[in-house]
């Protein structure tokens, strides 16, 4: 008998058919092939770390977004939307969009020019080995538990569709990253990102398009969202399809947070600091060939990134309007991941919130589609973790290895560590996938994250770049500062849930809410930290700081290229587009 | 982007999309002659078939777009 099939159970949403099967084997031959076929193109750590800085802007551009599209983008995000209505879109669109295009217009001179490897890389150059350590290392702990997450959402769709026993599909899935990313290093994890992208699209696409068709259309939508959430007693049912008309107060949404915690929590704060400094995905925009393709790149992204919400927004919204229970009939009301694992939950059938877009596939996908469908969340996984270990094996071996613990390592040995890296990160990250699983919501986990170790970074990231007068201890203590603070509040609320009211400033602010506000005070106090401190110690000389900081950095001469080619044409045009998406949306 | 052999990523994409176009394509013709029993919602709608279609055309053209031996003669016309 098939071992695939000795592993299914009988309470899953679907059975896999043998075209499904094809269609997910034949991806994973696929992905090794192309492992295999680089393998002998990263044979230096400019190739195997960087990919040789030669991708063009559409290559970096789909990479730098698929390396976030992870299947915790896919299940997370649909989950939340499903939880929060609408105003999950706001993590792509405020929460993304005018960061990318700061990244693409403003930052990425900066990192192009000083050929850093990494992040961190910069952190030193700009102040000193302290910062690059500290960001390192809370770096590398971030990567190691965002791979686990992943891993965690690819179990969670193999179990509830296929039913599938979780350690296998860990097991199996992680090797084959960790395969083709030890042997073609950067540039196969970002030729198979740029695969992944194109799968992922063909295999959610098909959800919003048939979950329209039977629902009516958009408007058709809102009113059954508005009905059966009504006919459920749930608070503010309008609130669900509008994504700003709620803002104004915290008890109008169901998230329990006001515009600002949206627009400089999440868009000034969380989102700059993602999209900007987290390694993981400026990685792959620094492996661009030049400085128009890595201006670029971030465009191009922010392009398709505005567009994710249809294929992650849409299913959640579509599964509070059309989901029915098919033994009652009833309406299904998705809950908890707590209550919906738990023994009483498991016995009444219950469905988690990260569930939606599963169940939401096997509603409208046969066979073939089916498989494409699993296939897109598969590659969602490996695109999310390779972009993961690849951040973690680079930062690992240049600001770790290379920086703390063998100063004169030779290229050949980075290689080499690079390789071991990436197989200590998955064993590492497996590990990992176990911590999660008890979280509410994966993305509020994740987010949590976020607003210990990206918020003060950017703040230290963007003061080193924009402030000459900004010292080594400055930004050592700042980002010390940011993080412990950010730490402090997440401990304060768990072990008093009161403090609420005075860190997210409303009794009634969910998780989200919470990091979002975090997010916007510890990146507050890295900044005062980082000025006080820098104020009261001796600045570096402008000639230490030349090619590192705005106004010390001559910026290079970028060929005459016609509107067309312009990174600041497509710019303007994504903006204006982003704008318009607000509106209609409000 | 090149690998530094004369594989485009783009014919990589192009052959997984063909693949599996051609599949859930052949799928969806299949379930049109001989129906199953289970159906999804929308069945009638026969999506397998178009969007399978849509794969294949769009996975045929970056196949043949990028096909090494095109690939090959580029390269040779820009040295």
């Amino acid at each position: 008998m098939n071992p695939a099939l000795l592993v299914l159970s009988s309470s899953t949403l679907v059975h896999l058919s043998p075209v499904d099967l094809v269609i997910i084997v034949f991806y994973f031959a696929l992905v090794l092939a192309i492992g295999l076929y680089l393998k002998e193109q990263a044979n230096t750590g400019e190739d195997f770390f960087m990919a040789g800085r030669e991708m063009t802007a559409w290559v970096a551009g789909l990479a730098f977004l698929s390396a976030n599209l992870g299947s915790l983008e896919l299940m997370g995000w649909a989950g939340n939307s499903y939880k929060y209505g609408i105003l999950a879109a706001h993590w792509y669109w405020i929460g993304a969009i005018p960061a990318m295009l700061f990244l693409a217009l403003v930052m990425m001179p900066f990192y192009h020019i000083c050929k850093t490897h990494s992040v961190p890389g910069y952190l030193k150059l700009r102040f000193g080995p302290g910062a690059q350590a500290l960001s390192s290392i809370s770096f590398a702990f971030m990567t190691v538990l965002m791979s686990g997450i992943n891993m965690y959402a690819m179990a969670v769709v193999m179990r509830v569709v296929l039913g599938w026993d979780i350690n296998v599909s860990i097991l199996i899935s992680s090797v084959t990253v960790m395969i083709y990313v030890a042997l073609g290093g950067l540039r196969s994890a970002i030729f198979n990102e740029v695969l992944q992208f194109f799968l992922i699209w063909a295999g959610a696409l098909l959800i919003p398009i048939l979950g329209l068709v039977e629902a009516g259309g958009w408007s058709g939508l809102k009113a059954k969202i508005l009905q059966n959430l009504t006919e459920q007693h749930v608070a503010n049912p309008g609130a669900y399809t509008h994504a700003w008309s709620t803002l104004g107060n915290f008890t109008d949404n169901p998230m329990g947070i006001n515009w600002v915690g949206i627009v400089f929590g999440l868009g000034a704060v969380i989102s700059m600091g993602y999209w900007t400094t987290d390694f993981l995905v400026v990685q792959r925009v620094l492996a661009a060939k030049d400085l128009r393709s890595a201006k670029l790149a971030p465009i191009i992204g922010a392009a398709f990134k505005m567009m994710v919400p249809f294929i992650v927004i849409l299913p959640g919204l579509l599964g509070l309007a059309l989901l029915r229970d098919p033994r009652t009939g009833s309406l299904l009301r998705l809950v908890p991941a707590d209550l919906a694992w738990s023994t009483a939950g498991q016995a009444q059938g219950l469905h988690g919130y990260d569930e939606v877009l599963p169940l939401m596939l096997a509603r409208y996908c046969g066979p073939g589609l089916l498989g494409l469908g699993i296939t897109a969340l598969i590659a969602g996984f490996m695109s999310g973790m390779a972009g993961n270990v690849s951040a973690f094996t680079t930062v690992w071996t240049y600001d770790i290895y290379g920086a703390l613990i063998n100063k004169n390592a030779s290229d050949g040995s980075k290689v080499r560590m690079g390789r071991w890296c990436t197989v200590i990160g998955v064993i590492i990250s497996i590990g990992t996938a176990y911590l999660v699983m008890n979280a509410q919501s994966i993305m509020d986990y994740v987010q949590a994250l976020f607003s210990f170790f990206i918020a003060p970074l950017f703040g230290t990231v963007i003061l080193g770049m924009l402030w000459k007068r900004a010292t080594a201890a400055g930004g050592f203590w700042g980002l010390l500062a940011g993080t412990m603070s950010s730490v402090g509040m997440y401990v304060w609320v768990k072990l008093n849930p009161d403090a609420v009211k005075y860190v997210a400033l409303s009794m009634q602010a969910q998780d989200q809410a919470q990091n979002m506000f975090r997010a916007l005070w510890c990146w507050l106090i890295c900044v005062i930290v980082t000025v006080v401190v820098s104020l009261l110690t001796k600045p570096k000389t402008d000639a230490e700081l030349a090619n590192l900081v705005y106004g010390l950095t001559p910026i290079p001469h970028e060929e005459k290229v016609s509107m067309f080619h312009s990174p600041v044409f497509w710019g303007v045009i994504v903006a204006v587009v982003f704008v318009i998406l607000q509106i209609i949306f409000w | 982007m090149k690998s530094g052999g004369s594989l485009s990523i783009w014919f990589f994409i192009g052959v997984s999309l063909a693949v599996n176009g051609a599949v859930i394509f052949g799928t969806g013709i299949y379930e049109l002659v001989s129906p199953p029993e289970n159906r999804v919602v929308l069945y009638n709608l026969h999506a397998n078939v178009w969007w399978g279609g849509i794969l294949l055309i769009l996975g045929l053209f970056f196949s043949l777009r990028f096909s090494p031996a095109r690939e090959r003669a580029r390269m040779t016309g820009n040295s």
